[in-house]
């Protein structure tokens, strides 16, 4: 009996269908890590109860909880990014980590999580009198962490901060014609930012449109993904049967590429499985968004539940050759802890505000 | 201050949650249609594209066939060495990993050299050699510290070898290294695919000749790479074939024998079978070591062979034209019979000298030979009697009566590098010169021809496939090294050149009548000192040939520079009756023929008639000065 109530006690805050698509997305993960790279299985196991763990006691903390930590979480998150800019460690050309001593962190990893949680709670805070003024706060809000993150450079980090702090501006409103004159605003500016990017974000994009131009330099990346996804076929070649991938000709074949070796060994029918699994975790997501209490609880359900759908989107399209490469892991699948932490860290907060929203209305 | 309605505001919320909604659907669907695209509609070309990505055809290098003389004795051959090999995709620093081997083994600075080349003209996956023929102490101690060098490994390679060194190389030739002149050669002949993998290609001689029956066929493995070019494992095999043995009509001690016989002199010996053509023994003196051109030739032996004023690299039997002196009297002998100018009983006076057009061309006896007939003409090798017969001939007639001996042209034998040599006509001189009044022929040139000087010019295989025709009684052969190649596969052995090229109509009786001459020469004449005490009967014919042009005094050997001497020349068959052999010797600047050239070719009869060694080397040159 104690252990029945034990384990009630554990779940409680657990949302069903999240841990349910979740668990199916890490068991799915588990099989192609272990035919991409046996060796990390059991680090990558490790990995997901670390996660795990996150994400249920993040369930616990109430959503008022978490707007207290907002402003404090974002203020410090934007520090520790300024200290990279100066301070930072500099590894494959790029400063990205900082150095405590004891152990080295990636602050822009904080920011995928401090981005959606600061802005809701700034739009929260100023509920009543949403105008013109807030947006453009907001959107200073918004661009300066990421400037701080693509300067490093950071490109796919940068992108899915943009992306998560640009789903709560747009969640919150923001009119249509804004959105309009800014996506027009963006194709004019586009030269000027061509102009802007470093060579290898150059070559990235010219490659994304010729890949055969380069195809044992730049372009060998995306020939060999292709190849992979394309070989596979319907059925796929069996799980460890895939040459692309036990051949390695498939680069970062545990980390961002793993897609190209689930598509290789399980087919379109595992890859469409994938899509479907992301698809009906975005749809609870967006569930839990429209049924939350408060436009905190909604802003930051909805983003969040965005920023995932945002992972799985670009890491499909560049690893199947329809986007440029950039350095966005596979939501739940690809190997590593960081990610996995901060995906866990969204689900968490999915299901506190899911679980709080009765508490709040009462 | 505008205040929203709370459930307005949720509407608003949920209307732009849709739209979010949707437009994840709509960038799913895309990411799905990409899919099918990739994995149903172009299934079948990134198959294709991964199959070839993960399979590699690697080449197995059949062993060379080996190159044998006509009584099994091998002249060429494989042997097994061990190499130490680096494959640049898995050595990381090549630089640092050779310094490092460097203190392990032995490399020397023109290795290094050798390997970068190798290493510019190879695919990143193949393994290449950065030291040779390792000892097995080097072996050990590589082994011992074979962790420390990843991608560095110890193989065992087949490397060609020539067991007699210096001996025959002319003749065998040697391989080296493929260049772009080889490739030309294997493009020509569609060999491509064939010589994937193989590093080397016969460069002179018959292994030049024969490169593609000594070649083999190249095995391949079908073997799965991964994406370093590893191999991971192999999917199929199909066995290389070992390329095909030549067997020669050399006999390779006879070979010895001769080249033995020159010393350190300078010149060549073409030695013939009459009654196949098959060349016994092709010598060009001095040689080189076909040995150090195998894995390269260092610059030093490179130089030192091409800037030798010996010149070992020419091949004197094919390359070389050298004027045939007096050889040349028993053919015109011949034509006067057969074309009625002379019977061998005619006489003629010499006087010592004969004079045409106000020039004095004397014969070398003072005094004369007095009255002469044909046998004795040839015998005691009278000029004048020979400047009387051209006169009486022309030119045409000689070159007409010539041309079906072969002088003047390739004899056609298996291994390049001949060169025409110089029959004189009017035609020819029409041809070679360019001012009208040099493409005249003067009747007084026509004098020197018929002692075998002037413009006329032969290499020694035409000299000895003439004799060696003569011998055969005018039934002609084109001159050959190979006798038969063997399949290895099969064991069949193909023959190569049974059929005679043709036949001369030559009368019997003028023929035994040059015979007869011949044989006087060895035994009573200028070729008797040579052949004294011989144990068979034999024909020959000595011969000098000028290289300083004497304006009317007397030659002096001792007065004339080295290379300002006479060639000495020999031709002769033997036995006399029924000739197994027919040879063609010239000494280079070795003054008489009588003197330098005839012992040689009494050594070469002697070992291949009776298998008498020679008691030394050289031959005595203390001799007097004779009449030749």
């Amino acid at each position: 009996m104690q252990l029945r109530t034990l384990w009630q006690k554990l779940a409680a805050p657990i949302d069903p269908p999240l841990m349910t698509m979740s668990l199916i997305l890490l068991g799915f993960a588990l099989l192609v890590v272990s035919s991409a790279s046996a060796e990390r299985l059991g680090a990558q196991f490790f990995n997901m109860l670390i996660a795990l763990l996150v994400m249920r006691v993040t369930a616990q903390i109430s959503p008022q909880k978490l707007m207290y930590f907002a402003l404090p979480v974002f203020v410090g998150g934007l520090l520790l990014l300024v200290a990279v800019a100066l301070f930072g460690d500099v590894s494959k050309g790029a400063r990205r980590w900082l150095n405590l001593g004891f152990m080295r962190i990636q602050p822009s990893e904080i920011m995928k999580i401090a981005m959606p949680l600061m802005l809701a709670w700034y739009f929260q805070r100023h509920e009543t009198y949403l105008r013109l003024r807030e947006y453009v706060v907001a959107a200073l809000i918004l661009l300066l962490p990421v400037g701080l993150i693509a300067k490093q450079p950071d490109l796919g980090t940068a992108i899915l901060v943009l992306a998560a702090g640009f789903y709560v501006i747009f969640l919150a409103g923001l009119s249509w014609k804004v959105l309009a004159g800014l996506v027009v605003s963006a194709v004019a500016m586009a030269p000027l930012a061509w102009s802007m990017m470093r060579d290898y974000q150059k070559s990235r994009i010219l490659t994304l449109l010729d890949p055969e131009a380069d195809p044992l330099g730049k372009g060998f990346h995306i020939i060999q993904s292709t190849i992979a996804i394309g070989s596979g076929g319907i059925l796929g070649k069996g799980w460890g049967q895939g040459t692309q991938a036990q051949l390695e000709f498939i680069p970062e074949r545990h980390t961002d590429f793993i897609f190209a070796v689930l598509s290789e060994e399980f087919g379109l029918i595992g890859s469409t499985l994938l899509l479907i699994l992301y698809a009906l975790l975005i749809g609870r997501g967006m569930m839990i968004a429209a049924n939350a209490p408060t436009l905190f609880t909604r802003l930051l359900a909805g983003s969040i539940t965005l920023i995932f759908f945002t992972y799985a989107f670009v890491n499909m399209g560049m690893v199947s050759g329809i986007l440029p490469v950039v350095g966005i892991p596979l939501p739940f699948v690809s190997y590593g802890g960081t990610s996995l932490t901060t995906l866990f860290l969204g689900i968490g907060i999915l299901m506190s505000i899911h679980k709080h929203r009765m508490l709040v209305q009462k | 201050m505008e205040f929203k309605n709370p459930e307005q505001e949720i509407e608003g919320f949920q209307h732009r949650l849709a739209f979010a909604g949707g437009f994840v659907l709509l960038a799913f669907f895309l990411l799905f249609a990409r899919l099918f695209w990739l994995q149903v509609f172009q299934h079948e070309y990134y198959r294709t594209r991964a199959e070839d990505n993960r399979i590699s055809l690697v080449p197995i290098l059949p062993n060379r066939g080996l190159i044998l003389d006509r009584n099994g004795v091998v002249m060429a051959r494989n042997y097994s060495a061990y190499t130490l090999e680096i494959t640049p995709s898995r050595a990381g620093n090549l630089e640092a990993a050779i310094d490092g081997l460097a203190q392990v083994i032995e490399i020397q600075p023109k290795d290094r050299k050798r390997f970068r080349k190798l290493l510019d003209e190879s695919k990143n996956f193949e393994s290449l050699p950065i030291r040779t023929r390792l000892s097995d102490a080097e072996v050990a101690k590589f082994i011992a510290h074979r962790y420390r060098f990843p991608g560095v490994d110890i193989k065992a390679r087949l490397f060609r070898q020539y067991p007699y060194n210096e001996s025959a190389s002319h003749l065998l030739g040697y391989i080296g290294r493929i260049n772009d002149n080889d490739l030309d050669r294997i493009e020509e002949k569609d060999a491509e695919p064939n010589y994937r993998g193989t590093e080397h290609f016969g460069k002179t001689g018959l292994e030049l000749k024969y490169e593609f029956d000594l070649h083999g066929q190249t095995g391949f493995e079908k073997v799965e790479i991964d994406a370093g070019g590893r191999a991971v494992r192999v999917l199929s095999r199909i066995p290389p074939v070992t390329g095909n043995n030549l067997t020669l009509t050399v006999d390779a001690k006879l070979q010895q024998i001769a080249e033995q016989a020159f010393g350190d002199r300078r010149g060549a010996l073409v030695a013939i079978e009459p009654a196949t053509g098959g060349i016994l023994a092709l010598v060009s003196m001095p040689g080189y070591d076909p040995n150090l051109f195998v894995d390269g030739i260092d610059p030093q032996n490179w130089d030192g062979l091409n800037n030798s004023p010996d010149k070992p690299m020419v091949n004197r039997a094919l390359n070389g034209a050298y004027p045939p002196g007096s050889t040349f009297k028993p053919y015109m002998a011949l034509a006067a019979l057969e074309i009625g100018k002379r019977t061998a009983q005619q006489t003629i006076f010499d006087p010592g000298s004969y004079s045409f057009g106000g020039h004095v061309f004397r014969d070398d006896k003072k005094g004369g030979h007095g009255t002469v007939d044909m046998y004795k003409s040839i015998v005691q090798s009278c000029d004048t009697y020979y400047y009387m017969l051209s006169n009486d001939m022309g030119i045409d007639n000689i070159a007409n009566f010539m041309r079906k001996f072969g002088f003047g042209q390739k004899t056609g034998v298996d291994i390049e590098g001949e060169s025409e040599g110089v029959l004189p006509s009017q035609e020819w001189k029409k041809k070679h010169f360019k001012k009208p009044e040099q493409q005249r022929w003067y009747a007084g040139e026509t004098i020197s021809i018929g002692i075998g000087q002037g413009y006329n010019s032969y290499t020694p295989i035409q000299l000895a496939q003439a004799i060696a025709t003569l011998a055969n009684d005018g039934v002609m052969f084109r001159p050959h090294i190979v006798k038969y190649i063997t399949d290895t596969r099969t064991g069949k052995a193909l023959p190569i050149e049974t059929q005679p090229l043709r036949t001369i109509s030559l009368k019997p009786q003028h023929l035994e009548t040059i015979k007869q001459a011949l044989i006087g020469v060895n035994k009573e004449g200028t070729g008797a000192r040579a052949f004294a005490g011989a144990e068979y009967v034999s024909a020959g014919k000595t011969g000098t040939a000028q290289v300083y042009s004497l304006k009317g005094e007397k030659y002096s050997e001792g007065h004339v520079a080295e290379r300002m001497r006479d060639h000495a020349l020999f031709i002769a068959f033997a036995p006399a009756d029924q000739p197994k052999i027919a040879l063609a010797v010239l000494v280079e600047n070795g003054g008489f023929g009588a003197q330098a050239a005839a012992p040689i070719a009494r050594q070469v009869l002697d070992y291949y008639l009776l298998g008498k060694q020679p008691k030394s080397a050289a031959p005595a040159d203390s001799a007097e000065p004779e009449e030749d």
